[in-house]
């Protein structure tokens, strides 16, 4: 997700008022051959994604993954503890009383997927206490909405890239440089 | 591109523009505490010395302080931890089974609502470990080895499963907490004009820079974690109420408890969160956030709730009757008549009556009638885990050993302590952290303001747009 520290990077910024055009702006701004390196918004825009051609999130089957390994780190500990290291007769039952351990092996299925999926989200987007941001402008974060180009991974020259950015409705357009 | 029914009331009003969010929303996070503040944070904080001295004095002399016998061995300690616990529970609902229903008046209460189930869970474990009497032996509920020897937690008990279920709720709610926070953090971050708040809230924001990316992830995160809280929610009171129905204790020893008690974590807990959100709007001036539309939909969950409570009690009775069991008839004749009947008809009134005035539109959309109902509400909850746990072991099988409790100084000054504690966080997250989720709230004006201004962006006000602070990285 973050840009990689490079003196050459220059970006094309087009800043944009609202999110309906903003989804209609990246349509128009990949129709016109530009590429777009992503786009910031203070909230969620749905569909967004899928307009910029993201793929689909695989973080659903890290958080499966984290949970059945929570599940199965009680389902071992019970086992260890009740079923074979001291085993005891309690209520007249079975040492190993399955039932009775439901609800432990469901607290640490969730505890898991949960630290699980958001210790993997924080990794798959570059987010930690220490990470600074590349903010392309930083209204992006309050009401606007920023359309952010990476001049060298595009062929079309500046001052075209900056009309498209225009005619799709772009408030502003600014020059970035890392 | 958002089509809304116009029969729909909105839920944001004022013509609100996304930067009239951010900017009504971080005013008080960047401005100086106001002198309400102050004094309300002057107050918690001296109850909060004042309760952690009594506290320790309990922990020193030990639980011979309290005023348990040998025949009544949990008394406020455990009413108090129910209750909190019960009052946590409303956040993670209003959070995560609002989120899945797609309610959108969750978005202006969410924020608060989920800092008050964290803070509610910490005053119940307070009480966890004050009862335990020897607090530094904390780490024996935790399944490690006896130190004497191989000896290991006992996986049947339910209060076993009660440290698990408490543990993994608290760290469950602190993600989703904090997840929710993040963005919201870094809108702040952006503002911040000193270089301390810069670097505070940018550490706290962990770099956030709402990318399209970024946010369909957080999105999904979001989703999934509401997916898992919901029954995680549902397993935590109906374990607490395990603590009891899994006992012989005629009173507790019912298999409506878990489902009854979950109704009535949640009903508390929207009082609480209504006492809350009711200062709050007013001192912070968020009218225009937290609307009559959400008191409204709130009263009508505590009715729900609360009637829910209502039919179980009723139940319960029937059933102590219907099963011939005599010490199951004695000991809620005992509630309704005996020497606690006060506690009883104390809890029957606040809880099954009074929510019922809630059918009153005129009452259930009045400030005063709102916040007066929601205390009682909270003092029956109170009277109803005093209830199940006193009146159910003052009397039990033999009538040589019944006893009455009656509280000392230090059951109501370590009661009095968890108020310092929860007033004293809640008050220190309202002054440093947003009250109101700024980007889902941002997310709903198109679909629910009452209004849509011309420019539905705005344009930020005051010193910002004399010295825009995005200047200062620009080229």
């Amino acid at each position: 997700m973050a840009v990689q520290h490079n003196d050459n990077a220059k970006f094309l910024v087009g800043i944009y008022d609202d999110d309906d055009v903003v989804l209609k702006a990246v349509k128009e701004v990949k129709n016109a051959g530009v590429r777009i390196h992503e786009v910031y918004s203070p909230f969620p825009i749905h569909g967004l994604d899928v307009a910029l051609g993201h793929p689909r999130t695989r973080i659903g089957i890290a958080a499966f993954l984290f949970g059945l390994t929570g599940f199965l780190c009680m389902v071992a500990l019970t086992v260890y503890t009740m079923g074979y290291d001291w085993p005891m007769i309690i209520g007249g039952k079975d040492p190993y009383s399955l039932p009775a351990y439901i609800p432990v092996m469901f607290e640490f299925t969730v505890l898991f997927t949960a630290l699980g999926m958001v210790g993997t989200f924080l990794v798959s987007n570059g987010l930690g206490p220490t990470v600074k941001p590349l903010m392309f402008d930083l209204r992006s974060t309050d009401n606007k909405f920023v359309m952010a180009i990476d001049l060298n991974k595009n062929k079309l020259s500046e001052t075209e890239i900056a009309t498209v950015l225009r005619t799709s409705g772009a408030a502003e357009v600014n020059v970035k440089q890392f | 591109m958002h089509v809304t029914s116009s029969v729909r009331t909105p839920l944001v009003t004022g013509g609100k523009t996304y930067a009239d969010v951010t900017e009504d929303i971080c005013r008080q996070v960047e401005g100086k505490p106001t002198r309400e503040w102050t004094i309300a944070f002057a107050i918690s904080f001296i109850v909060l010395i004042y309760g952690t001295a009594c506290v320790f004095w309990t922990w020193w002399e030990g639980l011979g302080v309290w005023g348990l016998n040998k025949t009544v061995g949990w008394a406020w300690d455990i009413t108090n931890f129910v209750w909190w616990v019960g009052i946590g529970h409303a956040g993670t609902l209003i959070s995560a089974i609002l989120l899945l229903f797609r309610m959108k008046y969750r978005t202006s209460i969410n924020r608060a609502a989920e800092a008050m189930t964290i803070f509610a869970v910490l005053c119940a474990a307070s009480f966890i470990l004050m009862h335990m009497g020897r607090p530094w032996l904390a780490y024996w509920a935790l399944p490690l080895p006896n130190t004497f020897g191989s000896l290991w937690v006992n996986f049947n008990s339910p209060l076993v499963w009660d440290v698990f279920a408490i543990s993994t709720y608290f760290t469950v709610s602190l993600v989703f907490w904090y997840m929710g926070l993040v963005p919201d953090l870094a809108t702040i971050r952006d503002r911040a004009t000193n270089k301390v708040s810069r670097y505070i809230y940018g550490t706290l924001s962990l770099g956030w820079n709402g990318g399209a990316k970024t946010w369909a992830r957080y999105e999904y995160i979001s989703l999934i974690l509401a997916g898992i809280s919901t029954p995680l929610v549902l397993s935590v009171h109906t374990i607490v109420s395990f603590d009891f129905a899994t006992s012989v204790i005629p009173g507790w020893h019912t298999t409506i408890f878990p489902p009854y008690f979950v109704a009535g974590a949640i009903f508390s807990g929207f009082a609480m969160v209504q006492n809350l959100m009711l200062i709050t709007r007013v001192v912070f001036k968020l009218e225009d956030y937290i609307t009559f539309e959400h008191i409204e939909s709130m009263n009508k969950i505590i009715t729900l709730t609360g009637s829910i409570v209502g039919v179980a009690y009723i139940t319960e009775f029937f059933i102590a009757w219907y099963s011939g069991v005599e010490y199951e008839g004695y000991a809620f004749l005992n509630r309704m008549t005996g020497p606690y009947w006060w506690a009883y008809w104390a809890m029957m009134t606040c809880n099954v009556i009074s929510p019922q005035l809630f059918w009153s539109r005129r009452i259930r959309r009045s400030i005063v009638w709102t916040f007066v109902l929601s205390v009682v509400v909270n003092i029956g909850m109170w009277f109803e885990r005093f209830v199940i746990i006193v009146t159910s072991l003052h009397r039990d099988y033999l009538p040589s050993s019944w006893a009455m409790f009656s509280p000392t100084i230090f059951d109501i000054s370590d009661y009095i302590f968890s108020f310092g504690l929860f007033f004293t966080l809640f008050l220190l997250f309202a002054k440093f952290l947003p009250v109101i989720n700024m980007f889902e709230v941002k997310a709903i004006i198109r679909s629910s303001s009452e209004k849509l201004p011309a420019s539905v962006s705005g344009v930020a006000k005051g010193e910002r747009v004399a010295n825009p602070t995005f200047n200062k990285n620009a080229e």
